[in-house]
């Protein structure tokens, strides 16, 4: 069976000579939820428009169940359901009839009973004769969901799904991802918080200034990005690290005045226990005492200089 | 293959948009036809002389008809598109499985429809204050559907190029209507200089309204036949111009 989404040395330059994209290699797997996470302005959203058919590629291929997205537009649209990052929707349209003329559009004949169970699932069901402008920001952005849902897609996009949105509404979405994955329907949606991939995906993608550096299962990938460190400001500075404290890998910097250890939170024992001992013991006195967690920066700033 | 349901949503989310404006959409064009045959036709009509045999009154009415559908094709159809582009709900025509025809079938369909029930409309208005025979209904409803068709087409193509709610008007405004007024809408060009006469013939617009009002009284500034022509000629260069911008995916797919 070939891959959802097959994307081969994709490129791409924006009029403005912004390159957006650089030779992205990706394969999706069939029933898999994947998470672009990245900054903005990394790529993300203009990844996902190409497959969607938003904006044409510089370079390269994309293939959705096989089939080129240019060539065989019809049926690898017809496969895919698109939530944007925006709220663009129109103002004085009924809920119903909206989400009526995004079936049709997708060329599914009405199918009021599956429309009306759909609206039901996203609480939409009561809205259905308000005009869109009546809504709130987070019943329109489940009207967005009602929409790209409403010609039954095996291949769903969310860009940035939970930007903005409330802290029920993104469990509300989480929920619904989940529910929607256990159907068959593939997943991809673009993030800028670790913690939305950590909580739902199977795979992470990394993507930074239109490179994709890394696409891992989650479990391995939250390990490389779940160090933290923990420094140690000494009252005297010392010269070097005493010698009962080399199994803890210390870093001695700011003219030996710190100490940085660095430990792993999934870990069973993050050692901050033994270590404080250890310096107790080693006679250091300490002044303060901080700990830190790479942010997603930094860990771009490794990923990138690692290359 | 063709999509249509998806032709089907967009012809009637457009006819729609207009019923949400329907005192706007028949209102408007009553009030100002009337206001033109009190001003033109009642006012200074009576001073003017029958122009070949046609009384004034009577003599202007295609060409009434014709400012209207001119301006309101161009306008329907430019703002049909240009308001998705702009809100940007446009990205999901351009998500879905349609191809750019069936867009065009959609969009131009529904814009051309609205003005022929338009120009059916000052038609009927236009009876109430003088008496319209039309010598030949066939050729007069092939001109109806011509103009509406390639106007509205001409339209998307200014809703499409346009990026921002001034360049959507600026060609409506500054070229769209001194050509209608300059193309013989209140006069014969025989009224004018023999120079004036020669340079309005190259004005494209002269050869609708002469076409249509020959189809009404049998009376033309040019022959029927080069006005037939000259509206397929422009229908043809809006279609090459449509299919350019499909072929390169002109401002929409950037």
């Amino acid at each position: 069976m070939p891959a959802a989404v097959s994307i081969e040395s994709l490129s791409k330059v924006y009029a403005s000579g912004h390159e957006a994209l650089k030779s992205v290699n990706l394969e999706i797997e069939e029933g898999e939820i994947l998470a672009l996470l990245g900054p903005n302005g990394a790529g993300k959203t203009t990844l996902i428009s190409i497959i969607c058919g938003l904006v044409g590629a510089s370079s390269g291929s994309v293939k959705v169940a096989g089939h080129d997205i240019v060539t065989d537009y019809r049926i690898t649209r017809d496969l895919i359901g698109l939530v944007p990052q925006e709220l663009t929707l129109g103002a004085f349209d009924l809920v119903w009839n909206a989400v009526s003329f995004s079936r049709g559009l997708f060329g599914k004949k009405p199918n009021p009973a599956y429309l009306e169970q759909l609206l039901k699932d996203l609480s939409l069901w009561d809205k259905r004769d308000n005009e869109l402008r009546e809504l709130s920001g987070g019943m329109k952005r489940r009207v967005l969901i009602a929409k790209a849902l409403s010609h039954e897609p095996r291949i769903l996009f969310l860009d940035e799904p939970t930007a903005g949105v409330d802290v029920e509404l993104r469990q509300d979405m989480w929920k619904l991802v989940r529910r929607l994955n256990d159907s068959g329907v593939t997943i991809i949606l673009t993030t800028h918080y670790i913690e939305e991939a950590e909580e739902i995906a199977d795979r992470v993608g990394v993507i930074n200034q239109g490179e994709l550096l890394l696409v891992d299962d989650k479990q391995r990938l939250m390990q490389k990005m779940g160090k933290k460190q923990l420094s140690v400001e000494l009252k005297q500075p010392i010269d070097q690290v005493p010698s009962s404290l080399t199994q803890y890998n210390l870093e001695l910097t700011s003219a030996g005045s710190c100490l940085t250890y660095t430990y792993d939170t999934h870990g069973e024992r993050t050692g901050i226990t033994a270590l404080l001992q250890a310096l107790n013991e080693a006679g250091l006195s300490l002044k303060d005492i901080k700990t830190s967690q790479s942010s997603l920066e930094e860990i771009f700033v490794n990923l990138v200089s690692a290359k | 293959m063709i999509n249509y349901q998806a032709i089907r949503v967009i012809y009637k989310y457009e006819m729609l948009r207009a019923w949400h404006t329907l005192l706007q959409t028949i209102a408007s064009p009553v009030i100002s036809t009337s206001l033109y045959f009190v001003v033109f036709g009642a006012a200074i009509g009576s001073r003017i002389q029958e122009i070949e045999g046609v009384s004034y009154g009577v003599f202007i009415v295609p060409g009434l008809v014709m400012l209207s559908l001119l301006t309101q094709s161009i306008a329907n159809a430019s703002f049909g598109i240009f308001f998705p582009k702009f809100t940007g709900t446009i990205y999901e025509v351009m998500s879905a499985p349609i191809s750019f025809f069936e867009i065009v079938v959609g969009y131009v369909g529904a814009a051309a429809s609205k003005s022929l029930i338009l120009g059916t409309i000052i038609l009927l208005t236009a009876n109430l204050f003088v008496d319209l025979n039309i010598a030949h209904p066939f050729i007069m409803v092939l001109f109806l559907v011509l103009t509406c068709v390639s106007f509205a087409l001409f339209g998307f193509i200014i809703g499409l190029w346009a990026t921002n709610f001034e360049k959507l008007q600026l060609i409506p405004m500054l070229v769209i209507t001194p050509l209608v007024f300059l193309g013989g809408s209140f006069y014969s060009i025989d009224m004018l200089p023999p120079a004036w006469q020669t340079i309005s013939l190259f004005n494209p617009v002269l050869y609708l309204i002469s076409g249509f009002r020959w189809s009404f009284f049998e009376v033309a500034d040019v022959s029927v036949g080069i006005s037939l022509g000259m509206i397929s000629l422009f229908l043809l260069a809006c279609l090459l111009l449509v299919w350019w911008m499909f072929k390169t995916g002109y401002r929409l797919k950037n």
